[in-house]
């Protein structure tokens, strides 16, 4: 039996207006809403395809940020069989070397065959988690993944080119596998079905009493970018920007 | 530690990406600072000619089977081997499929910190873009070797390319159990619409909100002879097949217009836009990074704009 298991984490919502804080070297987390990482949310997805085709079972892991609770119901509302959180205060910040070290120690009493995590986040600056993971439980990494299948000892994987091409890859297990995008779009479930959920399911809970960050970084400062040219902007109601864009087209020979 | 910077050359079926010509730009910048050497390092098998137009100082080629085409295991084997010899101040590679299979294994394995989405070189500093392109972070190069992942963006390609080969010295390369090797590769899907040769993409990301909406843009698309494509969440969710995608996996566009209806131009979709002549940009988020490479813009909700907008082309035309 396959056991699978993904990993989740929480990242800004990018549609939000996104500040600085008072050190200048990090995001204001104050009033940041944080959403799920999209392609861990991919990964989830990935993952109950995965045992839907081939049995096996699913835990999903993810350290406690706001909202997480909601998102670990929601992979158990899709399918998942286990929901694990590592919890400490992880708001007061957390690389991804001292994330992929908390991990670590939880993933290898689950030892799992397969780890799917997402091939990145928005918010990533000490690189990403899938290949810390790999390499500190000795396996193997392969990212921007798009397709997987199980066959034997192995899964086979369609791993992402520029231009549309793609490199069909197999991979001996144990595996990670950085998830670009599931087969199939990650599945709805209704807010009703998740408050079901809620009364079965349990979150187990996984201390993490120290982080190890080593081979983080030192930000020096964040800025918002600075355009060396920015778009002229037009200006007025709906229809007089209609009107000015249709202008422009004719002035470049497009109409 | 010496204070050379070295750049993993990333090619696919025998043409050099883009990528790798930027990386040796951004590399003489931190060279000239350190002190050191820009040095190029292609792995391959009967590859050594790849190396010809490459603007480095000095170029290490291993060659094995095993290397001719880029798989995880048998890169981070061979970089292991090379980097824990010869301990070079940086070393970068692409925040690409290739190089973001292999950096974050071997920071861990040789203890490296790693700098993701480098974007630009200042004064030895590392400029990343993360966040979808709304902020940026400044590292100083730690005094360690360091791993730097690099976007596109920052540099022109040109940058990196010399019309000197330059000089080549053979590496050694040995593998063994290898656990990652490549079938085939796949050819991408040809779409009903080549949109590298359309003069006028109208583009759509997540800001469409559904699939139906796509008609809106249809419409104006087929008004101005053109075609739709999008940016990824769009072909995630399966509403348009990934032969419109505008981007890192996808396709690189070079339309006389691209008119961005509700894209906030994240590095992985501008990435595929650089060679348009006219960026027009509709967004309701005034700070979208897709304002910053677009001639005009305007911050307005696209479906309180489409209606008017459709209705002047067709006045207009």
């Amino acid at each position: 039996m396959t056991h699978i298991l993904v990993t989740a984490k929480m990242v800004p919502d990018l549609v939000e207006e996104l500040e600085i804080d008072d050190s200048g070297t990090a995001l204001d987390m104050t009033w940041l809403r944080l959403i799920i990482n999209e392609f861990d949310d991919h990964s989830i997805e990935q993952a109950i395809l995965l045992k839907e085709k081939h049995g096996g079972d699913v835990t999903v892991i993810a350290p406690d940020f706001e909202g997480i609770d909601d998102v670990l119901f929601t992979a158990a509302a899709k399918g998942a069989d286990r929901l694990i959180k590592l919890t400490r205060d992880f708001e007061e910040g957390v690389n991804n070397h001292a994330l992929a070290r908390a991990y670590v120690e939880t993933i290898k009493l689950q030892n799992p065959d397969l780890i799917l995590t997402g091939v990145q986040a928005n918010n990533d600056l000490d690189g990403s988690i899938g290949p810390y993971l790999a390499e500190l439980l000795g396996m193997s990494y392969v990212g921007y993944i798009s397709g997987v299948s199980l066959e034997g000892d192995k899964v086979v994987v369609q791993k992402e080119y520029p231009g549309g091409l793609i490199g069909e890859m197999e991979v001996a297990l144990p595996a990670v596998l950085g998830i670009q995008a599931s087969e199939e779009p990650p599945r709805y479930v209704a807010v009703s079905k998740v408050r079901q959920v809620m009364k079965t399911a349990t979150i187990e809970e996984q201390e993490i009493p120290d982080l190890d960050p080593r081979g983080g970084l030192d930000v020096n400062s964040m800025y918002l970018p600075e355009a060396a040219e920015k778009a002229e902007m037009l200006e007025g109601d709906e229809e007089e920007i209609a009107a000015k864009l249709v202008e422009i087209l004719k002035d470049s020979g497009i109409l | 530690m010496n204070q050379d910077i070295y750049v993993i050359i990333e090619y696919i079926r025998g043409q050099v990406s883009d990528i790798s010509y930027v990386m040796l730009a951004a590399a003489r910048d931190l060279a000239e600072v350190t002190g050191g050497k820009v040095v190029g390092v292609l792995l391959g098998h009967n590859s050594q000619d790849l190396a010809n137009n490459l603007a480095a100082d000095q170029v290490l080629y291993g060659d094995h089977p095993a290397l001719a085409e880029f798989t995880s295991d048998a890169y981070k084997q061979a970089l292991k081997g090379l980097l824990t010899d010869h301990q070079p101040r940086a070393v970068m590679l692409g925040s690409t499929t290739i190089g973001g299979d292999v950096a974050g294994m071997l920071a861990i394995s040789l203890g490296y910190p790693e700098i993701s989405s480098g974007f630009t070189i200042s004064d030895g500093k590392v400029i990343s873009k993360i966040c979808g392109g709304k902020i940026m972070a400044e590292t100083d190069l730690p005094e360690t070797s360091t791993f730097i992942t690099m976007i596109p963006g920052g540099y022109k390609p040109e940058q990196g390319q010399s019309n000197q080969p330059p000089p080549i010295t053979p590496i050694s390369v040995t593998l063994d159990d290898l656990k990652v090797s490549l079938r085939q590769f796949i050819e991408p899907e040809v779409g009903d619409v080549d949109i590298t040769n359309q003069d006028v993409l109208i583009a759509i990301g997540r800001g469409i909100q559904s699939e139906d909406n796509i008609e809106l843009a249809d419409e104006l698309a087929d008004l101005l002879n053109g075609a739709v494509c999008s940016s990824r969440p769009v072909v995630d969710q399966g509403w348009l097949p990934i032969s419109r995608m505008v981007g890192k996996s996808g396709q690189s566009v070079k339309p006389k217009l691209y008119l961005a209806l509700g894209i906030s131009g994240a590095p992985e979709h501008i990435e595929g836009v650089s060679d348009a002549e006219m960026i027009i940009a509709i967004n309701i988020d005034p700070n979208a990074p897709i304002f910053d490479i677009a001639k005009y813009g305007a911050v307005v909700d696209l479906f309180d704009l489409i209606d008017y907008l459709i209705e002047a082309v067709e006045d207009a035309s």
